[in-house]
């Protein structure tokens, strides 16, 4: 293709968007409309996946080691613990160190523990977090049969619940999202066609006059981006805006430490650029697919 | 130039437009194509530009085969041949000047020369001064002139004009007549489907005569021959 023609289709595709005044208006009100409801959904699903992440990460197993195991043994337990796959990382905590925590978190209360000082109770521990959360079990129970273990402690009736909440938010954020696409594509593909259809005598005599089904082609392309595009606009702002007031007052209500949203940069403009992408390629594909069924002769 | 071998053309619905006919046109001839509604004027003008393929025979154009050419290469026919219609065929959103620049935009011709080739064109045809005019601006002959412009830009080697002035009043016929007239004069093939006895029995060329879809009569400086 000539420099001069490429030019010249760009500036087709343009005017086109100018020259179908109201059914452009109709079109880039369909990719506007949906990319909003993408938009919401993507902001939710992903921020719940990311609460999800954070809680999942936080999940520790503890290894409380038997009161009266030799340093040698403890090590060899540290060393049987780490040669598990599904274990990421693992600390040693002392008792003293154990104690010293225990008194910290009960503040007030925890200065009457201070008297354990010199005869300490506590178990040795073992800190273990694991690759995913679901080895969680797993690799629990494993430990569990090793020597000099005393007793080995995660949450997991929380676990196990917020395994389940997330697998299923998952499962329905992707079905939805999908579910969603789908009806916009058909959406936005069907008034494209409306607008193309009008444009079905054009088509007739572009061929007339001898031109290749790529030459009427690129102009459909040119604009069914742009529309996808200015339909994308309003959706763009709303989130670069809408999760900024958000995020800030969210934030300040959730302050559990674990609870953490997506923050707003680089979230939005990620959102963003996805909208915007997820835009123009709609608009490419409603308009390429509508024009080609009038290119078979 | 054209070539027709036994053409025949039966379309789905079992109505045979063409039952086999033969005919030859040299370069540069002017050829009126007359006979009734329904006769198969506008099957055989189609089969030229390939917008109809024959059910049976052969059709060549410039030597072409044209019932044989791959899809692909359909456009390239055209861009030799300039098509005009009763109906005009303009792209309603365009002006004179784009609708006329569109066809040279096709062949990937030089923006320069676009500008200056549809200039003459449009003074060629009188429109000069309405060039950035849409088609509802202009009249109905205005339309037609062009159409006219639009088809001979490219310089084609044939201009097919399907009933041309069906819809024009006598006065404005006889200008695009007279546009015609130049057109051929310049070496340009010119086959045109008619129904104006007038025109025909007044500007006297070569008239092929169709009925029931064959050639009833072919004469040189002939007559209309029907009444209506």
């Amino acid at each position: 293709m000539k420099i001069n023609t490429a030019k010249r289709h760009l500036r087709e595709g343009t005017k086109n968007i100018i020259r179908n005044g109201w059914m452009t208006i109709a079109a880039v009100g369909a990719v506007t409309t949906t990319l909003i409801l993408v938009a919401a959904f993507l902001m939710l699903i992903l921020n719940l996946n990311q609460i999800a992440d954070n809680i999942e990460s936080d999940v520790e197993i503890r290894v409380y080691i038997d009161l009266n195991t030799s340093e040698d043994e403890i090590d060899e337990l540290g060393e049987q613990i780490a040669s598990i796959d599904q274990v990421s990382d693992h600390y040693f905590s002392s008792k003293d160190e154990e104690l010293e925590m225990l008194i910290e978190d009960l503040g007030e209360e925890g200065e009457a523990y201070e008297l354990f000082e010199q005869d300490n109770p506590l178990n040795h521990v073992y800190v273990i977090s694991t690759e995913q959360a679901e080895d969680l079990s797993g690799v629990a129970n494993r430990i569990d049969r090793m020597d000099h273990v005393d007793e080995v402690n995660y949450r997991s009736d929380v676990v196990d619940r917020l395994l389940e909440f997330n697998k299923y938010a998952r499962y329905i954020g992707i079905i939805f999202i999908t579910a969603l696409l789908l009806t916009a594509s058909f959406l936005i593909s069907n008034t494209i066609r409306m607008t193309i259809t009008a444009r079905k005598d054009e088509i007739g005599i572009m061929r007339l006059v001898g031109a290749k089904n790529s030459f009427i082609r690129w102009p459909f392309f040119v604009e069914g981006m742009l529309t996808g595009v200015l339909g994308a606009f309003l959706p763009v702002v709303l989130v670069l805006g809408g999760y900024h007031f958000l995020y800030n007052s969210l934030s300040e209500q959730i302050n559990f430490s674990f609870v953490e949203l997506l923050p707003w940069n680089p979230f939005a403009w990620q959102l963003s650029l996805i909208l915007l992408g997820i835009g123009a390629l709609i608009g490419i594909w409603g308009s390429v697919m509508s024009v080609r069924k009038f290119l078979k002769i | 130039m054209i070539e027709m071998k036994s053409v025949y053309k039966v379309y789905d619905n079992g109505v045979t437009a063409l039952d086999g006919v033969d005919l030859n046109i040299d370069q540069g001839e002017f050829v009126y194509v007359v006979g009734p509604s329904g006769a198969g004027k506008t099957s055989f003008i189609k089969m030229m530009y390939r917008e109809e393929v024959p059910t049976k025979g052969k059709v060549y154009v410039n030597k072409v085969d044209v019932g044989n050419i791959k899809e692909r290469n359909v456009p390239y026919l055209r861009r030799d041949i300039g098509v005009i219609f009763q109906d005009f065929k303009l792209l309603p959103k365009l002006t004179a000047y784009e609708n006329v620049a569109f066809a040279l935009e096709v062949i990937e011709e030089n923006p320069r020369k676009i500008r200056r080739k549809v200039m003459d064109v449009l003074d060629r045809v009188g429109l000069k001064h309405k060039a950035r005019f849409v088609p509802a601006q202009l009249s109905g002959g205005e339309q037609q002139r062009v159409a006219i412009a639009r088809a001979i830009v490219n310089n084609p080697k044939l201009i097919i004009a399907d009933e041309p002035t069906g819809n024009l009043d006598p006065d404005t016929s006889w200008e695009i007549m007279k546009i015609f007239d130049e057109v051929n004069a310049s070496g340009t093939t010119l086959v045109m489907a008619t129904h104006s006895k007038e025109i025909v029995n007044t500007i006297r060329k070569r008239v092929i005569a169709m009925e029931k879809g064959q050639i009833v009569r072919d004469e040189h400086r002939g007559e209309y021959g029907y009444e209506d």
